[in-house]
């Protein structure tokens, strides 16, 4: 075990901010599907890998500018996202919260087989946005990916604000999650709400996974750790609640980061710790659920 | 206006309605009465389609709504008030009573939430002063004027109200009761499940007895108030009489 110094201190910090803003994203992602649906949509680590070698293709593969590549991994997941809940949710839409999660389950085992076979196994490089030179702050060094990373993490978590809180859509989609027969009864189609929290999952995972693969690789096994990365920190923030989930996603962000500063190879046990601890000592996670009583 | 015929609705095996019939002519009001479990919410909630008949016949202005979703019934001109209210707690009154005309198209929108808005103000006015209120703040009768006053925006030609004074303060029951028969010069029709029969009966212009998912007694609200198997039954007359002269 090694003492860091202050500008190492703030290396983690910077690293563990990135890490936690993508873990948001994806936590957001579960959130939304939570509260459409009451269940935990385990193929969300899967979104996050499509949206990566994805991304990878169109850029690396097919040579198209970044920002196209990126639109497209977005859309596609999204697509993806609004086609997994056509084709496997709405089936069983009368069925147990636990077998559409098991469904869920299943989903992303045939994904992850889906990205084998198109992608192969090998982890396949992704170049970043702009520039690898290294801008040193205070002694740390922050890459230009650092920058967009949290940059875009803040602008999509900002265009969420304004869907839940300034469009009818928006609202609509809250009001389900509040009381769903409420909603169907005011004329609300509360299927074509689900419909769309998948849609918008998907392009959450799409986007965090496109964003995060030049730092981390695309590979078709990824979306297994970041999505229970993803599903810790929405535990830890408190299960139905955004602001929860992003808190809980750079929280965790962080502890990681540090903790595999103090001791390397800690790293993925931490999220694991966090999130057993916290369904033992505070299930409800640190802002509880909001909006259900 | 509407017709409901034999309609039978099952949760799961049991059966809840055994061929229920009914009808509510345009600009009436009509109540349904009976105890509990007697069937008065499966029958709304078939009408309003959260529930599916599996046999019988419901139409709405001539055309039948059996197995249209719910949203396509409110379009239609139906409307339900649900039992307890059902607000959509996290959000202001302004914005439960706004997705209340979710289902009308833009342009509808624009030609006529402001007026519908202004229009359920002034029927209760405390919904104005509460606008930007988070609507769980609010106090049961508030809460059901706000369940009311998010039905009346998506313009329904029938209102389904689903025991409306239910846990409220008498004189937050009493302005509810109140504000119903006002409906109809507004060119609405209703229909009230309501435990408090006699005040039911007291504003309703025709009345079903609902016993074991079925209608056993159809009539007008004056004939029901003063028969007596429906006071024994539904207007507590027996029952205080008898603990009276102990």
């Amino acid at each position: 075990m090694n003492l860091p110094d202050a500008a190492q201190l703030l290396q983690y910090l910077i690293s563990g901010l990135t890490l936690g803003s993508v873990y948001a994203m994806i936590a957001l992602g579960f959130t939304l599907i939570h509260n459409a649906t009451g269940i935990v949509n385990f193929a969300q680590g899967e979104f996050v890998a499509f949206g990566a070698l994805i991304a990878i293709s169109c850029s690396t593969t097919l040579g198209l500018p970044m920002p196209l590549a990126v639109l497209i991994a977005v859309a596609g997941v999204a697509l993806l996202g609004a086609a997994l809940e056509r084709a496997a949710i709405r089936p069983a839409r009368r069925a147990s919260v636990i077998t559409l999660i098991i469904i869920t389950i299943g989903a992303s085992i045939f994904l992850r087989g889906i990205a084998m076979w198109v992608w192969g196994s090998d982890a396949l490089p992704m170049r970043y946005f702009s520039g690898d030179e290294p801008i040193g702050i205070g002694g740390a060094s922050i890459l230009p990916q650092h920058l967009w990373i949290v940059g875009i993490v803040l602008v999509t978590m900002a265009a969420l604000w304004v869907l839940g809180e300034k469009t009818q859509v928006g609202k609509a989609m809250r009001a389900c999650a509040v009381d769903r027969d409420a909603a169907q009864l005011v004329g609300i189609p509360a299927s074509r709400m689900v419909m769309l929290s998948f849609a918008l999952s998907g392009m959450l995972g799409g986007l965090a996974g496109a964003i995060v693969c030049p730092l981390a690789m695309g590979q078709w096994d990824m979306g297994i750790t970041l999505g229970l990365k993803g599903f810790a920190a929405a535990i830890l923030g408190g299960m139905g609640n955004p602001v929860g989930a992003v808190l809980g996603g750079v929280l965790l962000g962080i502890l990681e980061s540090l903790g595999a500063g103090f001791w390397s190879g800690l790293k993925n046990a931490i999220a694991f710790a966090v999130m057993l601890i916290v369904l033992l000592a505070r299930p409800s996670g640190l802002l509880g659920a909001r909006g259900r009583q | 206006m509407l017709v409901v015929r034999s309609a039978e609705t099952y949760y799961g095996n049991i059966q809840a309605l055994k061929g229920v019939s009914l009808h509510v002519n345009e600009g009436e009001i009509v109540a349904l009465i009976g105890a509990n479990g007697a069937g008065k919410t499966t029958t709304l909630r078939t009408i309003s389609g959260m529930l599916a008949p599996r046999r019988g016949e419901i139409a709405f202005g001539g055309r039948s709504i059996v197995g249209l979703p719910p949203e396509a019934i409110v379009r239609a001109g139906i409307s339900q008030v649900p039992e307890g209210r059902r607000l959509f707690t996290t959000l202001s009154v302004r914005d439960n009573l706004l997705l209340g005309a979710y289902h009308l198209s833009w342009r509808e929108k624009r030609a006529r939430v402001r007026g519908d808005l202004e229009r359920i103000c002034s029927l209760f006015p405390v919904l104005r002063e509460r606008a930007d209120q988070v609507s769980g703040t609010l106090s049961g009768g508030e809460q059901q004027m706000l369940a009311i006053g998010r039905a009346l925006m998506s313009r329904p030609r029938l209102l389904l109200l689903d025991e409306p004074s239910l846990g409220l303060a008498p004189r937050a029951a009493r302005t509810i009761f109140d504000a119903i028969p006002r409906f109809r010069g507004q060119g609405l029709t209703v229909l009230l499940v309501e435990q408090n029969a006699r005040a039911a009966l007291q504003i309703a212009d025709r009345a079903y007895v609902l016993e074991t998912g079925r209608a056993v007694m159809e009539g007008s609200a004056q004939e029901l108030l003063s028969q007596r198997e429906v006071q024994r039954a539904y207007l507590g007359r027996g029952y205080r009489q008898v603990w009276e002269d102990e």
